[in-house]
């Protein structure tokens, strides 16, 4: 069993299920979110993630099943609770015809802040993503990182317990997503949490405590990133490139190999290993010889072709 | 809470607002500038006893009002509801706010309503510029003309919201607002239709708003309190209509 925090539990999910005509998408999920935790659903497009969020964002009934957040029920009382979340949509849903100001201020008017304590926590925040230089200039011509940073100052502005993210640095080049990470951070240090979903691997492993990996609606796997390596996947792992020619053959002739686990993938074929030198000179001796070769730790990613059989780009 | 949404609409709307009331003062002045002195003189020439009596200008320039309204109601009813799902957004990030959609639908139509305020404000003093108007009853005509385009905004609001397919819009111009448009006693008074289509137009929501806005403008009102209140009756009911419908469609559509 996972070590949890004994701290107040904020969202509680049984038997969560989210139905779209006959078509599944979240097909009776349980957790249990604490206060102050980094939580992440990982999953390839369409395994339900954004719908589990959507019902935590309280805009989107659940079909069947029990969710309550901060102790309240979102159908009911959906209003009351979103007064306490911060939502940072996959897409912006930034208005970019106002300024950069103007969108706090609206969106601060939306929570039924008064204008003072809109104008006080909009310096604020605008401080802490870096765009205090760009208060008065409109949205439109800002890049997607400066977006994806608005949005976030946004999201902040009624000061809430918990902040969703969905896919908060998809679309965004490396220095804008690390600036991005560094801000969640911060977040979480003062006691913010947060709940993301994101197919980017090195993400979850920055940011989250927890994680799940959802395929098809269900939860394929629950635990800490460190946790999920070691239980799903082998120290090391051996990358083997082939000649495109050979490709299948080879493949054919690694099965028997003594690899904990053999993956073939379209380009390369990847043997989950104790100690991949060794594994690289076994391979080798058996007539084998590879056009490209990498030894390497086992990753979220490997986890996560094993659960889901899928590589996430898909 | 609808009042925090009608804020961010007005927020918007100081960005443009001095190209748009340049937009809504230059409309009415070619309307009555074409028909008042152009047809109105040609109109004129002959007898003028079906129009009642009046001139042409006069008769024709309080349908323009209703007219006018409809058209506003219209187009910021429609693209804008649509757009607010599809293109900026601007709903889908309202919810993630304490608003319910029934707050995002009310206070979008406040906004809808102060726009009609200001046009039909702009074009009775257009009336008024132009010697259009006859009676000063016409204040009475400045509501009725807000409230015709409220029996429009607040079901075309209510419809937009179930929209997938902007080209609908379309149909809507085509088939609904241009036969609205010409055949509701506009241009030229319903005795002039064939007995059958007069009982058509008698049921259409703009033919009603004509009616009133030109009685009161002409200060034939006051002899007919009865067949005001069902005018503005009818209006109000389809208005009411709206409104009670706009907060279960834009629930539909919003919380899926």
């Amino acid at each position: 069993m996972l070590e949890r925090p004994e701290t107040e539990v904020l969202v509680r999910a049984r038997g969560l299920t989210k139905k779209f005509g006959s078509f599944t998408a979240v097909d009776g999920i349980d957790f249990d979110l604490y206060r102050g935790e980094a939580f992440g659903f990982l999953g390839p497009n369409g395994a339900g993630k954004s719908s589990t969020m959507r019902m935590i964002g309280c805009v989107s009934p659940p079909t069947s099943g029990k969710l309550s957040i901060l102790g309240r029920d979102p159908v009911k009382d959906g209003s009351a609770i979103r007064a306490r979340l911060g939502v940072v949509p996959q897409e912006d849903t930034l208005d970019v015809e106002l300024s950069v100001r103007e969108n706090l201020l609206v969106y601060g008017r939306y929570f039924g802040l008064p204008r003072r304590v809109i104008k006080e926590r909009t310096a604020a925040l605008l401080e802490f993503v870096q765009l205090a230089d760009r208060a008065k200039s409109k949205v439109d011509p800002l890049s997607g990182g400066l977006k994806r940073r608005l949005t976030i100052a946004r999201s902040l502005i009624n000061e809430p317990e918990i902040l969703i993210l969905d896919e908060p640095t998809t679309g965004l080049d490396p220095q804008a997503r690390h600036v991005v990470w560094d801000r969640l951070f911060r977040l979480k240090q003062r006691g913010v949490t947060l709940i993301l979903t994101t197919h980017y691997m090195d993400e979850a492993e920055q940011l989250c405590d927890r994680l799940v990996v959802m395929d098809r609606g269900r939860f394929a796997a629950e635990g800490s990133p460190r946790d999920l390596i070691a239980r799903y996947c082998s120290p090391e792992v051996l990358e083997l490139r082939f000649d495109p020619e050979v490709h299948d053959a080879a493949a054919d002739k690694l099965k028997d190999f003594s690899a904990e686990r053999t993956e073939v993938l379209a380009d390369r074929i990847l043997l989950y290993v104790t100690d991949g030198d060794d594994a690289l000179t076994a391979v080798r001796a058996s007539g084998l010889e590879p056009l490209t070769s990498l030894v390497r730790r086992g990753t979220l990613e490997d986890v996560f072709l094993r659960l889901t059989g899928r590589r996430l780009e898909d | 809470m609808a009042f925090r949404m009608f804020h961010c609409w007005l927020t918007r709307y100081r960005w443009i607002w001095r190209s748009s009331i340049w937009s809504s003062v230059l409309g009415p002045i070619c309307y009555l500038g074409a028909l008042g002195f152009g047809l109105g003189t040609l109109v004129d020439k002959h007898s003028t006893a079906s129009l009642g009596g009046v001139p042409y200008l006069a008769f024709v320039a309080p349908a323009l009002l209703a007219t006018g309204a409809m058209n506003t109601a219209m187009s910021e009813a429609a693209y804008p509801v649509f757009g607010s799902i599809k293109w900026n957004r601007i709903y889908i990030g309202a919810l993630a706010s304490p608003l319910r959609p029934a707050d995002i639908f009310r206070g979008h139509l406040m906004f809808m309503a102060m726009r009609l305020a200001m046009n039909c404000a702009v074009v009775i003093v257009v009336m008024w510029a132009f010697g259009a108007i006859r009676s000063a009853w016409v204040v009475l005509a400045y509501p009725a003309a807000v409230l015709t385009g409220l029996a429009f905004a607040a079901p075309i609001a209510a419809w937009a919201i179930t929209v997938k397919v902007a080209n609908a819009f379309n149909y809507l111009f085509r088939f609904v607002m241009m036969p609205l448009m010409l055949f509701s006693g506009t241009f030229f008074p319903l005795s002039q239709l064939p007995a059958g289509l007069r009982a058509v137009a008698y049921a259409t929501p703009l033919w009603h708003g004509v009616a009133l806005c030109r009685a009161f403008s002409l200060g034939t009102g006051p002899r007919d309190p009865v067949g005001m209140l069902g005018h503005a009756a009818y209006l109000a009911v389809l208005a009411a209509v709206g409104i009670w419908a706009g907060a279960r469609t834009y629930r539909r559509r919003l919380y899926v």
